[in-house]
């Protein structure tokens, strides 16, 4: 595959210096913002050493430095792979992943603090998270350079989906050795040191794998089932995907008990399919089996009734085994944080039980208060929409699903976690996006940042020449559009 | 295919704006709530975790000794608050802890030591830019390290319940302040829930109550140590130390019958004595008389003006009023008969141990009484000065000469008394009282009073002593004057 690539390259390379003019790559605006992210994850590391008595010195410019070095070549790589990326999503990337750091260092601190006082073994999480954030980025740029074209994912859906099929259910199915149950949750798999979830890379796989199925099978979706009080309902063969996508996440709940990604993947699953069809009956018959397996968990499982009599009120069941200790606590310490926050590394969100994991916002909306919160939120909306503004400005249809989807799992991922942890919905492991600590979670959201970066690329690219042979999965409606055009 | 994206892209947006409100809702408008839950450890935890400020002695070389400290601990509280010298300095420094609160000094003075207070607010600002908990200002007190020693180990070597204030007469600064028995403050500030709980109930339980401050918050009988307010007020009337009283060896006092201590006439003669020599012998029924004499305004207003019946005083610990009647009607004695037996210190009359000091130390002063404070100076964290004691007169009690004639009568007093402790080069002017007390007052161990002040002609400390005696035959003078001269010769030396 190595020679068609070259020549699909060529091209655009050649053309680069007229095209500059033409189409500003913004690639300058990205390495400011990235040099801005940097300095304000130095400036917080600062704060987090001031506040917790530590020496300070010129080893913080340094990490700082070392900081947007490693950025700076994840930067290199978008402009030498993807010159037409949006500028804005590495930034944003960079200082979410950025604070997550800090954070973790953050609670790194305080653990020591707890261990020395317990005489327990010190275990610094930040060392290896600043490890996996390496692997993450030299797996982005893989992602970058062996995939050209965001469409050649398609040749391979089936065979994704497939994959990410099989890592989603493989922890339910091994043996304790080897998937020991973690929080409750049967959804990692132990590697020698090393723990990983390989359902946060089915999350990811399985959209891909939707993506190019709900394109090739689009128009089946669209052809008008009977008609029932002016609302066309859909056949019900065509329920397929809806039932499938329903019956991995009860799964998920079911055998691995873990809430969090089940829903996750329904309803995103659930808006990638209404963006495919343009029906919104397909979100309501959705919701409706969503209730419906929402009414059979909560009165089969245990785990299920005690979230949700945890989110009702974490105060009255706070002293109860397995209740709402931690919601409190992590209310507790955004109450105390307030509009403006302890500061950083003046908190105590080490008060919190798995603060640098699942309640890694709760940490920060203790110690940066409303305002850091909100400014969270905000940046998570900035690196979703712009996302989203590629899947719309995209030519071709799965680009387009793929792009809107992932951009949806980002925000759906963020509403989970931030809703659980402030009480908004009922609590579901699960962890930030870019900012909790965990490797599986941080390289499998980096594939995703660099599938719509690829995207991205690809929606502001200027046409140059013939256009790319069509997509063989298009419909024939759009190959219509073409031959009306008019020459003039 | 992009109007549905767009409307995902608005509902993207509006579950963002459903986590902001709901952030905004827990954050803002629950906040307190939140904040102040008693389970919430964090408020608590804030305050017990940040840097206490130091409680400081100077004595008399200029070396300053810590009496009140902080230790850095790996746990959550951060710092363990010592003390040096805990028992000693208890009565001064109080104790603080987590589980039960703060008493004394560190009470009093809290938000200094925790930092929190106004007066450090500009100091703490570089803190506040960076977020940091705010350290506490320091105290460094009145007391004199060695009259702490001095009165404390005299104390606690007899073995004797009781207290000694020491006060410098011409400012109001209190030397020593001594209860005993006394507790160890440290245990109570353990970061150990069971050592806390242990120390507290085992000093709550001791009959002999080690936590009581006895110096500020007990009161006493004062005895024949109330005589110096009845000749004061004599004196003020215009009489002088060597008009004659009466020497009789027993008054009728209501139904009952008011002998002197020895039970015979005052110095053997029934042709009456002067007012000095009625003083250094303590006789009880030429004070009477002349109390009666005197009458209960005269009597009531002098007391009054030596601070007897203030509420409210603060050293800035709060101290307990001294009365001259039952607690109800403070200053009131209901008639001749009270008022007899009140001018030699029975009935209902009680006065706290720095009531007393407070007496003889207004005598030193040649009549002007002030104010008795126990904080030298507030220091910041970095042990700048925020400010400083400024001695406050509280008016005249008696006339400069009605106080020289006081220091007579009472350096007269002093060489009639015995006792340990006398020393050549010294001159002290005193007056001893032993104050009987319950209802069978001959069978019942007295309270042992010595007050006095020294150098009797350039007096630079005042003390008073009381001891809660344990053997009926006790005085004031075998008592207590030992240990009001150790603690004044710690101060004033002496050959």
């Amino acid at each position: 595959m190595g020679s068609p690539v070259q020549g699909a390259v060529g091209p655009v390379a050649g053309q680069s210096a007229g095209v500059d003019k033409a189409a500003p790559t913004r690639r300058g605006t990205e390495l400011l913002l990235l040099g801005f992210a940097a300095f304000v994850v130095t400036i917080a590391l600062m704060l987090v050493e001031a506040n917790q008595e530590q020496q300070l010195s010129l080893r913080i410019v340094w990490y700082g430095l070392a900081f947007l070095g490693l950025f700076g070549v994840a930067h290199v790589a978008v402009r030498r792979f993807a010159p037409y990326a949006d500028p804005l999503i590495l930034p944003c990337v960079a200082l979410l992943n950025g604070l997550g750091l800090v954070m973790i260092y953050r609670i790194d601190l305080a653990m020591t603090e707890k261990a020395i006082r317990l005489g327990r073994e010190i275990n610094n999480d930040v060392p290896k998270q600043i490890l996996w954030t390496t692997v993450a980025l030299a797996l982005f740029l893989g992602v970058l350079i062996v995939i050209k074209d965001h469409r050649m994912l398609t040749r391979y859906s089936y065979t994704f989906g497939l994959v990410g099929l099989v890592l989603l259910a493989l922890p339910a199915f091994l043996p304790s050795v080897i998937a020991p149950t973690i929080n409750g949750a049967k959804i990692w798999l132990k590697l020698g040191p090393f723990s990983v979830q390989p359902g946060e890379f089915s999350k990811v796989l399985l959209l891909v794998f939707f993506a190019g199925f709900l394109v090739s099978k689009r128009d089946l979706f669209m052809a008008a089932g009977r008609r029932v009080l002016g609302v066309d309902l859909p056949r019900a063969r065509d329920l397929g995907p809806v039932v499938f996508a329903w019956a991995v996440s009860l799964g998920v709940l079911v055998f691995q008990k873990d809430l969090g990604t089940s829903l996750l993947f329904y309803g995103t699953i659930l808006v990638m399919l209404y963006v495919a069809t343009e029906r919104a009956v397909w979100v309501a018959v959705g919701l409706l089996l969503f209730v419906g397996g929402a009414i059979v968990a909560y009165n089969l499982f245990t785990h299920v009734q005690q979230r949700v009599a945890n989110w009702v009120d974490p105060l009255a069941t706070y002293a109860d085994a397995g209740g709402g200790y931690q919601i409190a606590q992590a209310l507790f310490g955004l109450g105390t944080g307030g509009v403006g926050g302890t500061g950083l590394g003046a908190g105590r969100p080490d008060l919190v039980p798995l603060a640098n994991t699942d309640f890694i916002t709760a940490a920060i909306g203790e110690e940066l208060g409303f305002i850091g919160m909100a400014a969270l939120l905000l940046v998570y909306t900035v690196l979703a929409l712009r996302g989203m503004r590629s899947a719309l400005a995209v030519r071709d249809t799965f680009g387009k699903l793929l792009g809107g989807g992932l951009s949806f799992l980002l925000v759906m991922q963020v509403f989970v976690v931030v809703g659980g942890v402030t009480k908004l919905i009922p609590m579901t492991g699960i962890t930030a996006p870019f900012l909790s600590y965990g490797g599986s979670s941080l390289l499998a959201n980096y594939v995703l940042v660099a599938v719509l970066l690829r995207i991205s690329d690809a929606a502001r690219r200027p046409q140059t020449g013939s256009r790319p042979r069509p997509v063989p999965q298009a419909p024939i409606a759009e190959a219509h559009t073409v031959m009306v055009e008019r020459p003039t | 295919m992009n109007t549905p994206l767009r409307r995902v892209g608005l509902a993207m947006i509006g579950m963002i704006i459903l986590l902001l409100a709901n952030a905004t809702y827990i954050q803002i408008i629950k906040a307190d709530a939140y904040r102040e839950d008693p389970r919430n450890q964090r408020v608590l935890l804030e305050e017990y975790a940040r840097q206490r400020g130091k409680i400081l002695a100077q004595d008399g070389n200029g070396q300053v000794q810590v009496l009140a400290t902080v230790q850095p601990t790996n746990d959550r509280l951060r710092y363990l608050r010592q003390y040096t010298n805990g028992p000693m300095y208890a009565p001064v420094t109080g104790f603080y802890s987590v589980r039960y609160g703060a008493g004394g000094l560190e009470r009093a003075e809290d938000e200094i030591l925790n930092g929190s207070d106004d007066r450090l607010f500009v100091r703490r600002l570089s803190d506040l830019i960076t977020g940091r908990d705010p350290r506490g200002g320091n105290i460094e007190l009145t007391i004199n390290p060695a009259a702490q020693a001095a009165a404390y180990n005299a104390m606690t070597q007899a073995g004797f319940a009781g207290s000694v204030v020491a006060l410098n007469p011409k400012t109001g600064e209190i030397l020593a302040m001594v209860s005993t028995p006394s507790y160890d403050p440290n245990p109570l500030s353990a970061h150990d829930g069971a050592a806390q709980e242990a120390a507290w109930k085992q000093y709550n339980n001791d009959k002999a109550k080690p936590m009581l401050n006895r110096a500020i918050s007990e009161t006493y009988a004062p005895g024949s140590t109330f005589k110096l307010i009845v000749a004061s007020a004599a004196l003020e009337d215009g009489k002088t130390k060597d008009d004659k009283l009466t020497s009789t060896d027993k008054l009728q006092v209501g139904g009952s019958e008011l002998r002197n201590y020895n039970r015979g006439f005052c110095n053997g003669t029934p042709d009456g004595v002067t007012m000095e020599v009625a003083l250094s012998l303590s006789c009880n029924t030429s004070f009477a008389q002349l109390a009666a004499d005197e009458g209960t305004d005269k009597i009531t207003a002098q007391a009054a003006k030596y601070g007897v019946g203030d509420d409210g005083l603060s050293i800035p610990m709060s101290v307990q009023q001294s009365c001259l009647g039952a607690a109800a009607n403070c200053m009131s004695i209901a008639d001749k008969a009270a008022l007899m037996q009140t001018g030699i210190g029975q009935r209902d009359v009680r006065f706290t141990p720095l009531q007393n000091a407070e007496i003889v130390a207004t005598i030193a002063n040649g009549g002007e009484r002030m104010r008795p404070q126990l904080v030298k100076s507030i220091l910041a964290p970095d042990l700048s000065e925020i400010s400083r004691l400024s001695t406050d007169s509280m008016g005249r009690a008696i006339s400069r000469d009605s106080a020289t004639q006081l220091r007579d009568m009472m350096i007269a007093s002093e060489g009639k008394t015995g006792g340990d402790g006398k020393r050549p080069g010294l001159n002290i002017a005193s007056k001893t009282g032993t104050a009987e007390t319950g209802n069978d007052p001959k069978n019942t161990p007295p309270f042992a009073w010595y007050v006095a002040f020294a150098p009797a002609d350039d007096p630079k400390i005042a003390v008073a002593v009381v001891v809660e005696s344990q053997d009926v035959a006790a005085t004031g003078s075998k008592l207590s004057a030992g240990i009001g001269r150790a603690t004044m010769a710690a101060v004033v030396g002496g050959g």
